[in-house]
């Protein structure tokens, strides 16, 4: 993979000494960390061939941490980040419509959003000084500040809870809420906001969520672009500028594990539309398990690798039984779900759930081939350097190493790790996480 | 990242709230609802990252910017660009007919190549609509030399990845992979593009799973359905009439000689063009393209029908009944065609005003539909929405769309809709407005620079429309140069009854047997 190596350098060695060009220490990745004072984490990639700038900043504070009585609670922070910053220092109030503005002004892209595992804060700019540092000080006023308009809140509310509602009406939805709740049980992986969960959050829970959770302290802060590093210093700087002192409150409770279920389960669930929707699965595994990778390929082979896995080539290509068919694993802090996905005529469902269901159980009994273990390995190598050819990309591969503590040099080695799986070692490993005798399995609008 | 929950079935609904503009509760109005071969892709973290969805669906007819966060640029002083600015676009046409367009980008040791046909479901005739997505899909059946999934195994083997698209104007093919691979693909796509084979029996399988496609896409959709039927009477001659994916009863009758003639028909040299963009040097490019395009014969391109719209007598108003909690309002009023970069007519300037008038209602946070139409505490609608289609090789169309607020009716919401068109017809538009939605768009030109397949569909898009390679910069310039008043004059001229067709959608309870999620919840099944 020499060829790949400078990838995220390429440009910057251009007009660079040659000295650089026989350092061995050039990572795949140059991944540069710290710690400011503040306690924040920072991950630089300096990417420097486009005038502009990706700044990402996540904290602690994902759905997992919302009580299961108000689910939504983060979401709902989020959604109400941009609605509204107080006055200070010289800078005027804005309302939701004065940021909206303030952001478009600038030519920058800003979003606030909460996923199972962070509050994402996300920052596109031009490197342009001017406008990069009123961006930049804009986005702290917005991390910082934020003043929940109470109306705007009622408003959003209503706005969501209507758009659950409808939702509902939605076959693909019925399927993922049952299949999340039977996977997932009490866990917060599986809690669904509901209007009522929704009714239940004030503003004041809002604030406190802000207060308990995003503190710089606890900011991760990631940022691939155009720049030096001691730009980038200033940059986390003034974004963390706008906090408060750090509360008092040390460390964030451990979350409870997913629990694995003890026996298979089938939910059929009657439902008029065109297609029937299947889901099989089970909890699968935490992004921390030492056998991801040789999951990742595994998952590959079966229904993750799209046109040429088995179930593609079962469900899809050999019987024209779905459009869609796929596996997944989606790991976390904790273990999501090991989904198989498919739709088909109502019709069809019973024959294409035994179809799904025979493949797994072999594959998961006997492994791949040889051949199909070549195959995955020849995609996964020869498109690495796909994964990391763009900024956007290389953002997303900075927030996986900062998220789930993977060494800065992670991707140096990622190829020949995939190479030396072993067919042995991608049949044991998923055989200890799948167990087909007792999975979950959710059909909404079957017919006989 | 931000992708991780929001996938197939109910799209963000469940989980995501309808915030602001990316995750507004409107379905994005799917102005030419391109057909993929592929699914969408699994919620699968990818291993390392969770890289951007493979396939954009293209959006030909939101101009050359995704209508929504309208894209967005720098104000003209922050336009400096550093020596490493993208190298100069290249094109060639060979012996044949067939256009190469060249885009070196050397980040990465990577390239996209496409492979795209000037020819989408406008030229298809009535009884066989679908057929040139289906043919889309059998393109992956085989050739002379390979078998049925053969060539998505090979792409795969060298590390690629792939898919295909189809929309009204067009039909695309790409593969992204290591640069090194680039002639490997190559051979594969002129392959199949000179000799695609299928026995009968694959062309039925494969008929099926567009089935299941249109079931997903459409059936289950209720403002998908709601799009196809207000398409349906918004054009009567065009072809712009007919979905992409097909009339169920056409897909019913289609043959596989159907796709086979369309094939023979559509597939020539002179109607292509290969683009590729990323660590390539041009001239190598136009070598690998000699060898391996070179040699398929040119053949004469079909004469192709003008079809034009017939002027509309006046209003029109469909409703659509479908199982639903929330109304829906769609107004559609034809709009011109942006037929000249250079803006050299006096419709030409009307569409590039109107791509102006969409930005300022609707092209930020706060802009003037989200403020007239969703806040204050009487609000008519929970979104809104408009989008300006000008860019195609058919008639042009303004969207404007919006979900009714609780106790709203969707008449309300039309009236609310039209007001702000004719507020903006009688008081214009001011010049932040407009400086805020041209620096957008000059700061999204960098940012698009950002990816590799972003900048080759650009390419190929304004091919299809037979514009210069740096149409963008000449839209751009143009778009720059629109005034407070052409937007106020458009807004005068292009929103009267007689352009108009609203549909309404009627929401319908499940019907009985189709159980409510919120009892389908009941008890988890059997843990410890």
């Amino acid at each position: 993979m020499i060829a790949v190596k400078n990838i995220a350098v390429r440009a910057l060695l251009v007009s660079a000494t040659a000295l650089f060009l026989q350092n061995p220490a050039w990572a795949l990745l140059p991944i540069q960390h710290w710690q400011e004072p503040s306690g924040a984490q920072v991950w630089l990639v300096q990417s420097p061939a486009i005038p502009m700038v990706d700044v990402q900043i996540d904290f602690d504070a994902g759905s997992r941490r919302d009580p299961s009585e108000q689910a939504g609670l983060a979401q709902a922070v989020a959604g109400m980040a941009t609605k509204g910053v107080r006055a200070g220092r010289g800078f005027a109030a804005l309302d939701e419509n004065g940021l909206g503005e303030a952001w478009a002004d600038l030519g920058a892209q800003f979003d606030v959003s909460a996923g199972r595992d962070a509050l994402s804060y996300s920052l596109r700019s031009l490197t342009e000084p001017r406008l990069l540092d009123q961006a930049v000080y804009l986005a702290a006023r917005v991390m910082a500040e934020p003043t929940f308009p109470p109306a705007v809140w009622e408003r959003e509310r209503a706005r969501w809870s209507a758009a659950l509602k409808e939702a509902d009406t939605r076959p693909g939805v019925v399927a993922a809420k049952a299949f999340a709740a039977g996977v997932f049980g009490s866990h917060p992986y599986g809690q669904q906001t509901t209007p009522e969960t929704l009714a239940r959050i004030q503003v004041q829970d809002l604030q406190r969520f802000q207060a308990r959770y995003l503190d710089a302290c606890r900011a991760r802060v990631h940022i691939v672009g155009a720049g030096e590093r001691a730009q980038a210093r200033l940059l986390v700087a003034a974004l963390l500028s706008r906090r408060r002192a750090p509360s008092p409150g040390g460390a964030l409770p451990a979350v409870p594990e997913v629990a694995p279920l003890q026996a298979a389960a089938e939910r059929a669930i009657p439902f008029a539309s065109a297609q029937a929707h299947v889901l099989i699965g089970q909890p699968g595994f935490a992004r921390k398990d030492p056998d991801f990778l040789a999951l990742l390929v595994g998952n590959h082979i079966l229904g993750g690798g799209g046109f040429v896995s088995r179930l593609t080539e079962e469900v899809r290509e050999k019987r024209g039984l779905s459009y869609s068919v796929y596996s997944a694993f989606a790991p976390g802090l904790h273990a999501g779900a090991f989904t198989i996905g498919l739709q088909t005529r109502p019709d069809q469902a019973a024959q294409a759930l035994q179809v799904a269901r025979e493949v797994l159980e072999r594959f998961v009994a006997e492994g791949p081939t040889e051949e199909e273990l070549r195959a995955a390995k020849d995609n996964l190598v020869g498109g690495f350097a796909l994964r990391i050819d763009s900024n956007r990309k290389l953002l997303a591969n900075v927030v996986n190493i900062a998220t789930y503590g993977l060494p800065l040099d992670y991707l140096d080695g990622w190829t020949q790790r995939v190479e030396a799986l072993t067919l042995a070692e991608v049949r044991a490993a998923m055989a200890r996480k799948l167990q087909p005798a007792r999975m979950l399995t959710v059909v909404v609008g079957a017919q006989p | 990242m931000a992708r991780r929950w929001a996938w197939r079935g109910g799209g963000g609904g469940f989980l995501a709230p309808p915030w602001g503009k990316r995750a507004a509760g409107n379905n994005p109005p799917p102005g030419r609802p391109g057909g993929n071969r592929r699914a969408p892709p699994p919620p699968w973290p990818a291993a390392i990252t969770p890289s951007l969805p493979s396939s954009p669906p293209p959006r030909p007819g939101a101009f050359l910017v995704p209508p929504r966060p309208p894209p967005p640029v720098a104000p003209a002083a922050a336009t400096t660009e550093p020596a490493v600015a993208a190298a100069a676009v290249q094109r060639f046409t060979l012996d044949n007919g067939l256009t190469v367009i060249v885009k070196p980008d050397r980040r990465a040791p990577t390239a996209v190549h496409m492979l795209w046909l000037r020819v989408g479901a406008m030229d298809e005739v009535d009884g066989t609509s679908g057929v040139a997505h289906v043919l889309e899909h059998m393109l992956f059946k085989g050739t002379e030399r390979l078998a049925p999934g053969e060539f998505s195994r090979r792409v795969a083997a060298l590390g690629g990845r792939e898919n295909a698209f189809t929309s009204l104007d067009y039909t695309g093919y790409y593969q992204q992979v290591p640069a090194d691979k680039l002639a490997d693909v190559m051979a594969l796509e002129a392959d199949r593009f000179a000799h695609n084979r299928y026995s009968d029996e694959e062309f039925a399988k494969e008929l099926e799973v567009v089935k299941e496609e249109r079931r997903l896409r459409t059936e289950d959709n209720p403002r998908a359905l709601l799009f196809e039927q207000q398409r349906a009477a918004t054009f009567v001659a065009s072809p712009y009439r007919r979905p992409v994916v097909g009339w169920m009863g056409d897909l019913q009758a289609m043959t596989a000689d159907d796709a086979r003639a369309f094939y023979r028909r559509w597939y020539v040299p002179g109607n292509a063009a290969v683009v590729v963009v990323g660590d390539v040097e041009p001239q190598a490019v136009l070598a690998l393209a000699r060898r391996h395009y070179g040699g398929i014969a040119a053949r004469p391109l079909p004469e192709r029908k003008p079809r034009p719209e017939p002027a509309q007598p006046g209003l029109r108003r469909i409703e659509v009944k479908a199982p639903a909690e929330q109304a829906y309002v769609a107004l559609a009023f034809r709009a011109p065609r942006l037929a000249s970069v250079d803006a050299a007519s006096d419709e030409d300037r009307d569409a590039l005003a109107l791509v102006v008038l969409s930005a300022v209602l609707s092209g930020y946070d706060g802009a003037r539909l989200e403020r007239a139409l969703t806040q204050g505490p009487q609000r008519v609608a929970d979104s809104a929405d408009s989008s300006a289609s000008v860019m195609g090789r058919g008639p042009g169309q303004f969207l404007l769309t919006a979900v009714p607020a609780q106790g709203k009716t969707p008449r309300q919401v039309e009236d609310a809709l039209r007001a702000e068109l004719a507020r903006i017809a009688r008081e214009g538009v001011n010049s932040a407005e407009l400086e805020r939605v041209k620096t957008q768009w000059i700061a999204a030109k960098v940012y698009e620079r950002d990816s590799l397949f972003r900048q080759a569909m650009l390419l190929a898009q304004h091919w299809v429309q037979g514009w210069p390679l740096d149409a963008e910069e000449r839209l751009l310039a143009q778009l720059r140069a629109v005034t407070p008043q052409q937007v106020q004059a458009v807004a005068q001229r292009w929103f009267g009854d007689d352009q108009l067709t609203v549909a309404t959608l009627l929401p319908q309870p499940l019907p009985p047997g189709a159980q409510r999620p919120a009892a389908a919840q009941g008890a988890a099944p059997h843990r410890h």
